[in-house]
């Protein structure tokens, strides 16, 4: 794309236009910008329906007090200003702190589990990742059947395997089994954390490596014969090279993987019910958000738009300092000329 | 400028929030306008209830649809999970949907459901007959004083001990814990019961408190009762048995399955459990227990516990088309002849005292005897609109009271706090 827009191999008049709309700040003649949002309306429209309502109604609900009883019936709750939200961030309920049992009492400490699954496993995920995308990118015998074997957790529902670990992971199962050990892990809170955190590494790494392995293989052949025959040590090639070439493909691997971790429900839901510990040391955001939707919609409301805040937050962040570029947008970065 | 478009669109959204709110009242104190109508209407109904695995429901519906050709039943079967039965039921009664006519509905739901409006109450014409149905059951069925639905059927805890190596099974949480001696000498775990975090455990643990004289919510459904000494000495006998390794340390991670599984392959003393056990021990081939266990009332402090009562009720919806034809159906759910096809061919336990001292049905079922002793001293659970985080606040605290990670009268006291702001509506 930047090669043609720079103009040498577009035809002359297609470059005057392009030039011409460059001058005005890319706009569009009014006839061209009609045409245009009349082939987009339909989109736009369907766009305002399955994602604009929903996330405006439920900031909407967010704001709305929960039913509350009187003469024994529920009444609705009426505005409730930001009380949902005092609920969550402040942790207040009504005048008081809110009680051990209650969920706003947890709020806090689920966003800091939620944030230590989403650096701990995001992390030995890149790790593991990168190696075996490398491993997969050298040629070797079955380097097909290698590929397709390491597909296979990705390719397995989550749900079974959740399964799957709590199995391996109770208390008569394999893992305590294999090493002789009797620990309780879905009792503790540091070992339900790491069964966690093992099923969610087995399962996503293939997904971290795959993604990696496909910015691997845009590297041409070329690029490391030439730093070979410039004397580049191996060492140095894989920090010259390697890295910075594959850097997009890791931070939008990343970029999914954080995003996706953020909102992590199924394997722990499944695995523990958010229990172990205190009983609450494996509840993430969003199981802290389908537990309180039993309690009222308009208060689980609150806490899904602060869930929503917070990976948008996240995601932004990524797209700032990282650089990621997962829209397909032109990076802001010149490029080579 | 910025911070003023922030307040406009915050006070923008207030100026909707208000007449919208004013519209969507739930009737208020004056309950649900729907109650009085329909109220003679005959015609066929729809039944509602979760994934249907007895044998029974379905001969139920065929005998009444056979005898009662212009108001027949039609069943719909939901989903096997309780959480999405409870959902899909919210969900249709919100909308007003007149084809949920008669419900199937978990006894902890009733009085959520009785206080949305959406139960039509049992009274005046469509009063049911309460004489020979357990009164444990039929008080599971009421709210505010008000009858909201029938039973239907029943469920009760009971305690599974090894006939083997216990001669007579205890009576009281002491001679339990005495006979511990037994199983460290046949190095087996000694008792078990459903301690994970989740609706297991306040059954587990609303048994040990209601079992020492303790409660957890007053009458009126929101006010808590359980920060008593009473309370604090029932949940103080799980926590102590923990501690000393009674209970043995992977109980907390236990469901039903789990104690079941130990059980049945030898490892356990005492379980407490469900009816549902009770054939599996005895019939499945992987059992290491068949022949070697039986079954006794749960123990309590001076004699027999209290057990947490199961169960389901039927209720009518207040948007229901036909509510003649639906109570009559509710009362033919109570009749002696479906009551015994439940239990027969269901193996559901019945509402009506007279079906478990069938000597034809004792037979079949031994436990039957056991069964009714345990359920004529049941409790239910808290019966209030709020169920759901009453039950969060007591499943949180206890579990951490049986881990010691709090005392068990920090525990009643967290649990009273909890109930207390969940019934004012946080």
């Amino acid at each position: 794309m930047t090669r043609k827009e720079s103009g040498s191999t577009a035809p002359a008049p297609a470059r005057r236009r392009l030039s011409r709309r460059r001058a005005r700040g890319n706009s569009l003649d009014p006839h061209e910008t009609r045409r245009a949002l009349l082939l987009v309306a339909p989109a736009l429209a369907v766009l305002a329906l399955v994602i604009g309502y929903p996330v405006a109604r439920a900031i909407w609900m967010s704001f709305q007090a929960d039913q509350h009883v009187e003469n024994g019936f529920f009444v609705q709750g009426g505005f409730a200003g930001l009380d949902n939200y005092k609920h969550w961030l402040l942790q207040r309920c009504g005048d008081v702190a809110c009680p051990p049992g209650n969920t706003g009492s947890s709020f806090w400490e689920v966003v800091g589990i939620t944030l230590f699954f989403t650096v701990v496993t995001v992390t030995i995920e890149l790790v593991l990742g990168f190696w075996f995308a490398t491993i997969m990118n050298g040629k070797f015998r079955g380097r097909s059947l290698v590929r397709a074997a390491v597909l296979i957790p990705w390719a397995i529902p989550t749900a079974v395997t959740a399964k799957l670990w709590y199995f391996i992971f109770s208390y008569d199962g394999i893992a305590n089994t294999l090493f002789g050990a009797h620990v309780v892990w879905f009792g503790d809170k540091w070992a339900a954390r790491s069964a966690i955190i093992v099923s969610d590494v087995w399962k996503t790494t293939p997904f971290m490596a795959l993604l990696i392995l496909a910015g691997l293989q845009l590297i041409s052949e070329d690029v490391y014969e030439a730093a070979k025959v410039d004397g580049a040590s191996a060492w140095q090639r894989f920090w010259a090279i390697t890295v910075p070439l594959v850097k997009p493909a890791v931070v939008v691997a990343l970029l999914f993987r954080t995003l996706d971790v953020l909102r992590m429900f199924d394997l722990p839901y499944i695995m523990t019910g958010g229990g172990a510990g205190d009983g609450n040391d494996t509840t993430t955001l969003s199981i802290l958000v389908i537990n309180e939707s039993r309690n009222g919609f308009n208060s689980a409301a609150a806490l899904s738009t602060l869930t929503f805040l917070l990976v948008f937050g996240v995601a932004f962040l990524f797209v700032k300092f990282l650089g990621a570029n997962a829209t397909g947008a032109e990076p802001k970065v010149k490029a080579k000329r | 400028m910025r911070h003023a478009r922030i307040a406009a669109s915050v006070a923008a959204l207030s100026t909707l929030a208000l007449p919208l709110a004013a519209c969507g009242g739930g009737g208020g104190s004056s309950s649900n306008d729907a109650f009085a109508a329909h109220l003679k209407d005959r015609g066929p109904i729809t039944y509602v209830q979760g994934k249907v695995n007895d044998n029974a429901t379905h001969e139920v519906i065929a005998r009444w649809n056979a005898e009662h050709p212009d108001e027949k039943v039609t069943l719909k079967e939901q989903t096997a999970a309780a959480d999405q039965q409870h959902d899909d039921l919210v969900r249709n009664f919100d909308a007003k949907n007149a084809d949920y006519d008669v419900v199937s509905v978990d006894l902890v739901w009733t009085a959520e459901f009785a206080a949305k409006g959406y139960l039509q109450p049992l009274k005046g014409d469509l009063a049911i007959d309460t004489n020979g149905l357990l009164d444990s059951a039929v008080k599971g069925a009421q709210y505010n004083g008000t009858q909201y639905a029938a039973p239907m059927t029943s469920d009760g805890g009971m305690l599974y001990y090894r006939s083997d190596l216990v001669k007579t099974p205890p009576k009281t949480w002491d001679e339990l814990f005495a006979d511990c001696a037994i199983a460290k000498q046949a190095h087996i775990d000694c008792y078990a019961g459903q301690f994970n975090k989740y609706e297991g455990l306040t059954v587990n643990a609303s048994e040990a408190i209601n079992g020492a004289g303790g409660s957890i919510v007053g009458t009126d459904g929101k006010t808590p009762t359980v920060d008593s000494p009473e309370a604090t000495k029932g949940l103080e006998v799980l926590a102590k048995a923990y501690q000393d390794g009674d209970i043995p340390k992977q109980a907390i991670t236990y469901q039903e399955e789990e104690g079941r599984q130990s059980f049945e392959s030898g490892k356990l003393l005492f379980l407490r459990n469900w009816p549902y056990v009770y054939s599996l021990a005895s019939g499945e081939a992987s059992s290491k227990v068949k022949g070697k266990f039986d079954v006794a009332p749960l123990p309590g402090f001076d004699g027999v516990g209290a057990s947490t009562l199961g169960g389901h009720n039927a209720a009518i919806s207040a948007y229901s088309d036909h509510k003649a034809t639906a109570i009559d159906f509710l009362k033919y759910l109570e009749s002696e002849e479906a009551q015994s096809l439940f239990l027969g061919k269901g193996s559901l336990a019945p509402i009506r005292t007279e079906v478990y001292k069938d000597p034809a049905l004792v037979k079949k079922y031994p436990y039957l005897p056991t069964l009714l002793t345990s359920i004529e001293n049941a409790v239910p659970r808290p019966i209030t609109p709020f169920y759901q985080a009453v039950t969060k606040a007591v499943q949180d605290n206890a579990y951490a009271a049986i881990k010691g990670d709090k005392t068990s009268a920090q525990a009643v006291k967290d649990m009273a706090a909890a109930i207390k702001a969940a019934s004012s509506g946080q």
